[in-house]
């Protein structure tokens, strides 16, 4: 029995599948993308992996010690008053995972898409749409808990962390990873130019600088909070606040819930569009 | 193994595959040759199961490639016309990973690879990246990739265009040992001479249709004559010498640079051309190739994707 799973040939796997629901778009085998991405990091793109992780760090050296020296501490209604650098170190923790999972999501999948003809590849094996979304997409969300992980860790003996509670923010930052690393590819897969991605690119910054990582929202006018409480980065950004903060109620559920239907209809427009792209 | 009947592709008002029907048997080495947009690729990806048919009927190995993707692509090695190995890893690293992709074992795996490597002539570049590699390396590492999954039947997609000499015929070599072994090898070409090294059987494409079938030989016979000779008078004088050698051999074409005359006898054509006083500047008795045979059906007008 155990020879027969070892030595199982290409075709005894695949029909092994056939017949049950979806084996058209799944094998059951995300991972196989997942492990050669980790031989390219290896190979290829170790130094590119771990550069992306720094940058929340300066941000957080410049702004919240170099910055927060001359505000001091900080309030938003409703939460604990805090000093400057613990108030934005929960926002650049959900940066950390944003960034980590759409460096993955768009860049290099839209290089994987239309230069390395990467997808080509690996749809002409008996892999499907489904594997190879849930593959590409939980490789940025390893990237982007990396990036979370790694924060956290240097963030904690800053004394920027006051709470038990904020060992939840780790798999927090994964839903959150995972939320942006589902939209980024889908948006990523319906793009057919580098100038398409730059906009995408362009729309982030605003996104990061008027999210409420670096002021409280009280500060803007009803209207303007509305539309910004329904941009990703803010939902990220309150979860891990009440998380770090350890404040916590129910508006936690909302957060994941808002980021639940990201990955939902996320993966399900990658699958589609990769099946579309590929599978005509 | 492959049967296809009234097999159409159509792109909103493109026709790429005008209802073709053709059979591959088991060890077979069955040609697509046809110019730039006959639907060649087209087709080859429809039995990939990478494009579905818009019409018509497909069966791998008894499967419809459209309802049983997965399993007729588990049958399959493909080799793409265009370079999709993977640049970020190195070469076992390719091979095993596209393995990983099939689902097969580690411990099967790890023997495969040195196996293709050995294949593919490439042990000593197993640590090597992709992009250090000649052209007729990655050819031959697209080629062992493609075997990975120990396939029935491979298919290849212009297997030698861009190779010199030298990485041809490696590559040829390396085909004809894989037939030996009983693999069925499906071939897009638009050499003629791959074609005729080969291929057993093969169709030849025009605007999504089938022009003829056989082998080689019998396209040759059917469609050419035994010899073709070759004379040239200067561009100027072709044409009007032309008009005066009617009668001569089964067929003539006349070039801007020369005139082909399709014959059983090219020496004896020869001689009766010279003897109607026409000396050519330059002649030539060739043996009739399937590139004749190409050219008949499929015309000379450049074809521009």
């Amino acid at each position: 029995m155990i020879t027969q799973l070892v030595f199982a040939s290409a075709v005894e796997i695949a029909e092994r599948r056939s017949g049950r629901r979806g084996a058209s778009v799944y094998a059951g085998r995300p991972w196989a993308l997942i492990q050669r991405n980790l031989f390219a990091l290896r190979t290829s793109n170790a130094l590119v992996f771990f550069s992306g992780f720094v940058e929340p760090v300066f941000y957080l050296l410049a702004f919240g010690f170099g910055l927060g020296n001359v505000i001091g501490s900080v309030h938003e209604a409703g939460g604990p008053r805090v000093s400057y650098a613990a108030f934005i170190a929960p926002a650049l923790l959900a940066t950390s995972a944003m960034n980590g999972a759409l460096a993955d999501s768009t860049w290099n999948v839209f290089f994987k898409m239309h230069y390395a003809k990467f997808y080509n590849a690996v749809m002409s094996t008996s892999l499907g749409a489904l594997d190879t979304a849930l593959g590409e997409i939980g490789w940025a969300v390893i990237r982007g808990l990396a990036y979370a992980i790694g924060f956290l860790a240097v963030v904690s003996p800053l004394g920027l962390v006051h709470s038990w509670w904020a060992l939840l923010a780790i798999p927090a930052a994964g839903i959150v990873a995972f939320g942006f690393a589902a939209a980024g590819m889908a948006i990523t897969s319906y793009l057919t130019s580098h100038q398409q991605l730059n906009w995408v690119n362009f729309l982030l910054l605003p996104m990061f600088l008027f999210s409420g990582a670096f002021f409280p929202l009280d500060r803007y006018p009803w209207f303007a909070q509305q539309v910004i409480h329904a941009l990703p980065l803010w939902q990220a950004i309150a979860m891990l606040r009440s998380l770090m903060f350890g404040e916590l109620d129910i508006a936690l559920l909302g957060h994941v819930a808002y980021f639940a239907v990201f990955i939902v209809v996320g993966v399900t427009f990658t699958t589609r569009r990769l099946n579309a792209l590929f599978l005509r | 193994m492959i049967r296809a009947s009234g097999l159409t592709k159509r792109y909103g008002e493109f026709t790429a595959v005008a209802g073709i029907d053709f059979a591959v048997a088991r060890g077979e080495s069955f040609g697509l040759l046809g110019p730039n947009g006959a639907g060649k690729s087209t087709t080859m990806r429809m039995i990939s199961a990478t494009t579905l048919r818009s019409g018509g009927d497909l069966r791998i190995l008894d499967r419809d490639p459209d309802t049983h993707g997965p399993e007729v692509r588990a049958h399959l090695g493909v080799v793409p016309q265009e370079g999709n190995l993977d640049t970020e890893l190195t070469c076992a690293e390719n091979l095993y990973v596209y393995g990983r992709y099939f689902g097969l074992s580690r411990r099967f795996l790890r023997p495969k690879v040195d196996e293709l490597l050995a294949f593919a002539q490439l042990e000593d570049k197993r640590d090597v990246k992709v992009d250090a590699l000649s052209g007729g390396m990655k050819r031959r590492l697209t080629i062992a990739r493609g075997l990975v999954n120990e396939p029935e039947i491979l298919l290849l997609d212009e297997p030698t265009t861009g190779l010199d000499p030298q990485a041809r015929h490696i590559l040829w070599d390396r085909l004809f040992r894989l037939k030996e072994q009983g693999v069925t090898l499906v071939v897009t070409t638009h050499y003629m001479d791959e074609a005729e090294q080969l291929c057993d059987r093969l169709i030849v494409m025009d605007r999504g249709r089938i022009m003829a079938e056989g082998s080689p030989q019998t396209l040759i016979s059917e469609y050419s004559s035994r010899e073709v000779l070759e004379l040239r008078y200067g561009t100027g004088r072709n044409a009007e010498v032309a008009a005066q050698l009617e009668g001569i051999g089964q067929r003539m074409e006349a070039l801007p640079d020369r005139l082909l005359l399709y014959v059983d006898d090219g020496e004896a054509a020869l001689e009766a051309v010279v003897g109607r006083g026409f000396h050519p500047i330059a002649s030539l008795v060739r043996r009739s190739s399937l590139e004749d045979v190409f050219l008949r059906l499929t015309g000379r007008s450049l074809v521009d994707e």
